[in-house]
């Protein structure tokens, strides 16, 4: 596995820079996926959609369907392609340090 | 000499058949010369490694190919699916191996410009490998690496007009047969609705908002050349309404031997002289057809449009004028309850441009439906299972008819709603007990 040493932090991530595990997740983290995914400023709504991933993982142990993702943070996903390029699986779960997606992609 | 040896490869460069292995290795001739000079971005080598890990997989008999991988390009959420080798050391020209999704036209014709340019792209930022095409449709790209993705992306957007395709779970790649571009079967110009259903739904089809994956494919008439009834959520399939035409000189034609059947698709036997009575009166699954000394008769209420006598006697039987599309839903392959082929939901609706009946009435209110209650990675086709037949009449608003099954229930678990029933639920069993004693 690859490791990224950032901001006096080491993380080892997967090919796709997805973080081994949630426990490593921190402040930094989110800093590092920032610059990897071409988001320019961090905004309360990028916050909020990390807020609401975590948590809903920590509850459940699966990230929300998109459609939940939506309701509960209130952004269409247009607005949340616009927060996060890559979009709300390999964008925002990402940042959040959520496991990666997987299934037919 | 090549990288590495593929003894049991080899052996599928024998035989008649196209051989994959030859081509590779042709491929991989072609990279390590490099006559044109081209400068590789991603190793040169791709093919052979390509073969080496395929060689090693026939080996162990099993894949070499790590679990998963997500990547993309940015603001689309699908269209490329990543792969990454599990032994990147020694074939470091696969380590990263990741599929791009093209978007093919409608019926796959090109022109050898379009193709040119593909390849010359291809062959600069990717492995020069392909599959021509996807069994959803899609012109695939095998193999490239990360870096690699935005910058063929740009080239394609930019330079040729030309965009990604579906992956995930979202509207994949629709896709067609080739309809009346050179077939007089063809109930309704598919490639134009192919088109048109494709660019409409571009922002279902490249960000991932759906409980699962949904395919839409169009099929021009009963004989399912793309085989929609079988791979598509949605299949649209063209039908008419009218009488099948009947052109008796030509019926004439056939029954004395000048036009082959099946426009000479079983000449490769002797199957005899044709007997219009056992090849296509007897086989009609609806007997509605028969001889009245010269002329052919049809039933036409009787008729099922099954294309059977129209496939015999092509230029002598010909579709109707009054057409349209029936509208078939729930294809699926066995994950996660079994298989399942489309369900009759739509007997028949105008497939004329800009197909807004179709949209409104049929696949805006089924996917407000299937995105509301689908649960995650459930297909249409068992949300249909699990909430039932009914429901999806009841958020289409389509009338319930006799066409939508094969045959009733048997069983007698019939659920009513309140209203319908006289007096409701709400029921004191006092009352009951009024009459009879316990």
């Amino acid at each position: 596995m690859p490791s990224v040493d950032f901001m006096g932090k080491t993380f080892t991530v997967d090919e796709d820079g997805f973080i081994d595990s949630y426990d490593n997740w921190c402040e930094e983290w989110v800093q590092w996926v920032k610059q990897q995914e071409g988001i320019d400023e961090l905004t309360e709504e990028h916050t909020k959609v990390i807020q609401v991933l975590q948590e809903y993982y920590e509850k459940n142990g699966i990230a929300p369907m998109v459609r939940v993702l939506s309701k509960v943070t209130g952004f269409k996903l247009k607005h949340i392609y616009e927060l996060f390029p890559s979009g709300p699986g390999k964008g925002a779960c990402k940042m959040a340090g959520l496991p990666k997606p997987t299934g037919c992609v | 000499m090549a990288k590495h040896p593929t003894p049991m490869l080899d052996q599928l460069e024998s035989g008649p058949w196209p051989s994959f292995v030859s081509d590779l290795k042709q491929l991989a001739e072609a990279r390590a010369q490099n006559k044109e000079g081209v400068e590789f971005q991603i190793p040169a080598d791709v093919a052979e490694d390509l073969l080496g890990i395929l060689e090693l997989s026939y080996k162990h008999g099993r894949t070499h190919w790590k679990h998963g991988g997500i990547v993309g390009v940015f603001g689309y959420g699908g269209g490329v699916i990543g792969r990454y080798c599990d032994q990147p050391e020694e074939f470091s020209g696969v380590a990263h191996f990741h599929t791009m999704r093209i978007n093919q036209p409608g019926g796959k014709f090109y022109t050898s410009e379009y193709l040119r340019n593909l390849c010359d792209l291809w062959d600069f930022r990717g492995s020069g490998i392909t599959n021509m095409h996807g069994s959803t449709g899609d012109i695939i790209f095998l193999g490239t690496t990360t870096p690699q993705l935005e910058e063929i992306f740009f080239e394609l957007t930019h330079k040729y007009n030309q965009d990604l395709g579906g992956s995930g779970s979202n509207l994949r790649t629709p896709s067609d047969c080739i309809g009346q571009a050179r077939c007089e079967y063809a109930c309704y110009d598919t490639q134009a609705m192919c088109y048109d259903l494709t660019q409409e739904y571009q922002d279902e089809l490249h960000r991932p908002a759906f409980p699962y994956k949904f395919k839409f494919k169009f099929d021009g008439c009963p004989n399912c050349c793309v085989a929609s009834i079988a791979r598509a959520d949605f299949s649209f399939i063209g039908t008419w309404r009218d009488n099948i035409k009947i052109d008796q000189k030509a019926v004439q034609a056939y029954i004395g031997g000048e036009i082959p059947p099946n426009a000479g698709a079983h000449s490769g036997r002797d199957w005899g002289k044709f007997d219009i009575q056992a090849e296509v009166i007897d086989l009609c699954p609806t007997e509605c057809m028969a001889m009245d000394g010269k002329t052919l008769k049809i039933n036409d209420k009787e008729c099922n449009r099954c294309m059977h006598c129209i496939n015999v006697m092509p230029r002598a039987l010909r579709i109707g004028d009054d057409r349209g599309v029936s509208v078939l839903a729930g294809a699926k392959a066995p994950i996660l309850d079994g298989a399942q082929m489309g369900t009759l939901i739509v007997p028949f609706i105008s497939a004329e441009p800009p197909y807004t009946e179709i949209k409104e009435t049929v696949i805006e209110p089924i996917w407000d439906w299937w995105m509301e209650e689908g649960k995650n990675r459930e297909r249409l086709g068992e949300l249909m299972k699990r909430q039932g037949l009914q429901k999806l009449l009841e958020v289409t608003g389509l009338n319930p008819d006799p066409r939508m099954v094969q045959e009733p229930r048997s069983n007698p678990y019939i659920f009513w709603n309140e209203d319908e029933v006289e007096g409701g639920w709400e029921r004191d069993i006092n009352e009951f007990r009024k009459d009879h004693r316990r």
